[in-house]
């Protein structure tokens, strides 16, 4: 049953010129970074302050950092593909690696940029915005981190050793089985989501817990910022949708390591059933992503227009209606597949109603933005760049969402174009309006705004010359996944424009790394007070980069925008006697529990059970470890506070005085 | 001494492992399949209850409401997913 690869087998990508070249590039870039941190002596930082870490600032560092290096590796993807395509029957890629490169392409852009990145949202912001220590299980924290981090390594090691998933990022049955795909590709496919997904239930829990239980006094479920609210939501979704996901996984690696039927084509199996329990996860997980994206924009808006947020519970009631419509439509993706008129009627109606809600929230930004006084900052520029195209791809969704229709877009390019006008508007503009805006919080300095204003206009318009040509590829019947056309079709011209619309985004990336260069050079001139926005929700309440304990006295709320009703009132929210803190213990055991449970999952990749079980043992102890550990934490005492307190507030006068 | 014997759970264990042997008795003996169907889903349903009322004890705190609403929640969506997927894959097809 479990049949094992030859080493020629195993390293047969490297054959492949292109990867070779890659593989070469990473060694030689772990090589340059190992030879750095030996050079400068920064293993024992390195590993004290961040591996052992479970301080949430920390991790959502972290996750934001993981989240741009797969944006990279993403991207690097998406301008292979369209530079394959830009011609017709170009020889840049074959076959088989393109259908590797939109695979993982899809994989780690959802899971390992898209996700990450809002966690490390959720990470910075959500403690301060509440006015909290840290979040309610720290240490679980470091764990969900980890086991994410060895996910993302384990789908980035699968293009070298074996080959990368090349299904789509669906991974349909039959075509992922056994039968079709006896290779391990899949196989990554199942075990990198599989451990990443278990840190990603984790984290749903522990924001779900965090919101619920440690919100400062006074904040009751009215007076919560929005960013907070919207997180809150999409963490009940995580909590409720992803272990679907972790049954479909493990369905899936039975079926292709230890001879179950699941999704056979034979022996009572059902392939479509894959696709109904793929999607009754995946549906929920493109709100999961997209809802913290709109708290973002709400608190954006809300900041920069001056005026408080409109419609703040109808906001709120329109994300719970979304969060229960979220479970209640995932078989419009796949219309197709052959059921009845009456299975498809149902599912087009809860998918057309979704569009209420989300048009009640973009009215409430308008309104929002009606008599504001508009200052046009980076992140206010993506919340407003936003607006329309998002509507775009809202509008577009209204046209699939209708069954008869849909039997004409279904598997064209209209479909890639109308979800990257849904994800990269909605959740990439909100996740950089979020990275832009929150920034200063954790290091004390702003990006400079210029540069990240062009930035975003080189994103802005490369993504809409990039993707509106998809739209009428897709209305021409362009198959999406195709890897090549012949020049009879005359797809030609719009793919070439697509793709130089690809390298203009490609353009915004770089400003985007540049202007972290540029900041940090300049970290003297853009350094900034706690507030530097006029701030409105609590985490502008304390100083910038914020101190390990959060806040020195945690603030009492009466209302909503409390911090700002108390600096028109000229209260200071952290008044107060300060007293001992109580804060949990670093601890790596996180760290190498993940790294030992990746190796396992590395090894059921390759079939190699008996390795796996024996890691799977190791991580069992580990978790005895910590069952009988006693941890009570530690305190931070009085004296430590004042003095950091003194610090950070003379650096504030100073930073005052100067500007 | 009658205090500190843990009455509930002794007998929520005994409740909850009778459950369980009723619901064996269907592979067991030889039940038609509607019968095999009815007893399953009222051992699994009192299995459930037994369980978050004796074990998680729902019910018992403060912040009863929102757990209420929230298992609710969570039955709605587990049996639209089920029913959903039915519907979608064998009634509807």
């Amino acid at each position: 049953m479990f049949t094992k690869m030859t080493m020629s087998e195993v390293f047969a990508p490297l054959k492949e010129p292109l990867i070779m070249g890659t593989a070469i590039g990473i060694l030689v870039g772990v090589i340059a970074v190992v030879a750095g941190l030996t050079y400068f002596k920064l293993w024992g930082w390195l590993y004290t302050n961040y591996v052992k870490t479970v301080d949430h600032k920390k991790i959502g560092v972290m996750y934001i950092f993981v989240a741009l290096l797969m944006l990279f590796k993403g991207g690097v993807e998406a301008l292979l593909m369209r530079a394959q395509t830009a011609v017709p029957d170009n020889k840049l890629l074959n076959s088989e690696h393109y259908n590797e490169i939109f695979s993982t392409h899809g994989v780690l852009m959802i899971i390992f940029v898209a996700m990450p990145f809002l966690f490390g949202l959720f990470n910075v912001v959500i403690p301060l915005q509440i006015g909290a220590r840290d979040v309610a299980f720290p240490r679980l924290n470091a764990l969900s981190f980890w086991l994410f981090a060895m996910g993302a390594v384990l789908i980035n090691v699968s293009f070298i050793i074996g080959g990368s998933p090349n299904a789509g990022w669906t991974s349909y049955f039959p075509l992922a089985g056994i039968e079709f795909n006896p290779g391990v590709n899949n196989n990554y496919y199942a075990w990198s989501l599989q451990i990443s997904g278990l840190g990603t239930l984790m984290t749903g829990i522990n924001f779900v817990t965090t919101i619920v239980k440690m919100r400062a006094p006074g904040m009751t479920w009215m007076k919560v910022p929005m960013f907070t609210w919207s997180s809150f939501i999409a963490n009940i979704i995580i909590v409720f949708a992803f272990p679907v996901l972790t049954v479909a996984l493990v369905m899936m690696t039975m079926d292709r390591q230890f001879g179950t039927k699941f999704f056979a084509t034979e022996d009572g199996g059902m392939d479509m059933l894959w696709a109904n329990i793929f999607w009754v996860w995946g549906h929920p997980e493109v709100y999961i992503v997209i809802l913290p994206a709109f708290g973002v924009f709400s608190e954006v808006i809300s900041t920069f227009a001056r005026k408080n947020l409109f419609g703040y519970g109808s906001m709120v009631a329109s994300m719970i209606i979304i969060s229960l419509l979220s479970f209640l439509v995932w078989a419009h993706h796949f219309y197709t597949m052959g059921q009845n008129v009456a299975v498809n009627g149902v599912f087009s109606i809860t998918t057309m109603l979704i569009a209420v809600p989300t048009g009640v929230k973009i009215f409430n930004w308008l309104l929002t933005m009606r008599h504001g006084r508009i200052t046009f900052t980076t992140p206010m520029l993506y919340a407003l760049g936003f607006i329309p195209i998002f509507t775009i791809g809202g509008v577009t969704g209204v046209m699939l969402a209708m069954a008869s229709a849909d039997y004409q877009y279904h598997n064209t390019l209209f479909l890639v174009a109308h979800f990257h006008y849904v994800l990269i508007p909605g959740t990439v503009f909100g996740v950089l309006a979020g990275y832009h805006f929150w920034w200063s919080k954790i290091f004390g300095f702003q990006l400079k705004d210029s540069i990240g204003k062009v930035g975003f206009w080189l994103i802005a318009i490369g993504f809409n010359v990039t993707f509106f040509p998809m739209f009428i590829l897709g209305l021409d019947g362009y198959a999406r996944r195709m890897y090549t056309y012949s020049a009879e079709t005359g797809y030609g011209t719009l793919n070439m424009i697509s793709f130089i619309g690809a390298l203009v985004l490609a353009l915004g990336f770089l400003a985007l790394c540049y202007n972290i260069y540029y900041s940090v050079r300049h970290r003297e001139e853009l350094k900034v007070t706690g507030d530097p926005w006029d701030g409105r929700s609590l985490e502008w309440a304390t100083h910038s980069p914020v101190p390990e304990y959060n806040f020195a006295v945690i603030p009492k709320i009466s209302r909503l925008d409390e911090f700002w009703f108390a600096k028109k009132e000229g209260r200071d929210l952290q008044a107060g006697e300060i007293k001992d803190i109580h804060m949990p213990n670093d601890s790596a055991a996180p760290f190498w529990q993940s790294v030992v449970m990746g190796l396992a999952s590395f090894f059921f990749v390759f079939n190699e059970i008996g390795i796996a079980i024996i890691l799977g043992i190791v991580t069992l102890l580990f978790m005895a470890y910590r069952s009988f550990e006693i941890d009570n934490g530690r305190h931070i005492h009085v004296e430590e506070i004042e003095e950091t307190e003194r610090k950070l507030k003379e650096t504030e006068r100073q930073l005052r005085g100067d500007r | 001494m009658a205090q500190l014997f843990p009455k509930e759970h002794v007998l929520g264990f005994i409740g909850s492992i009778i459950l369980t042997i009723a619901a064996l008795s269907v592979v067991q003996f030889d039940v038609s399949l509607t019968a095999g169907l009815v007893i399953l889903w009222v051992t699994a349903l009192a299995q459930a209850s037994l369980q978050l009322v004796l074990f998680m004890h729902i019910g018992e705190t403060d912040d009863k409401g929102s757990i209420y609403v929230i298992t609710l929640y969570s039955v709605v969506i587990g049996l639209v997913t089920v029913f959903g997927s039915l519907f979608a894959m064998i009634w509807g097809y």
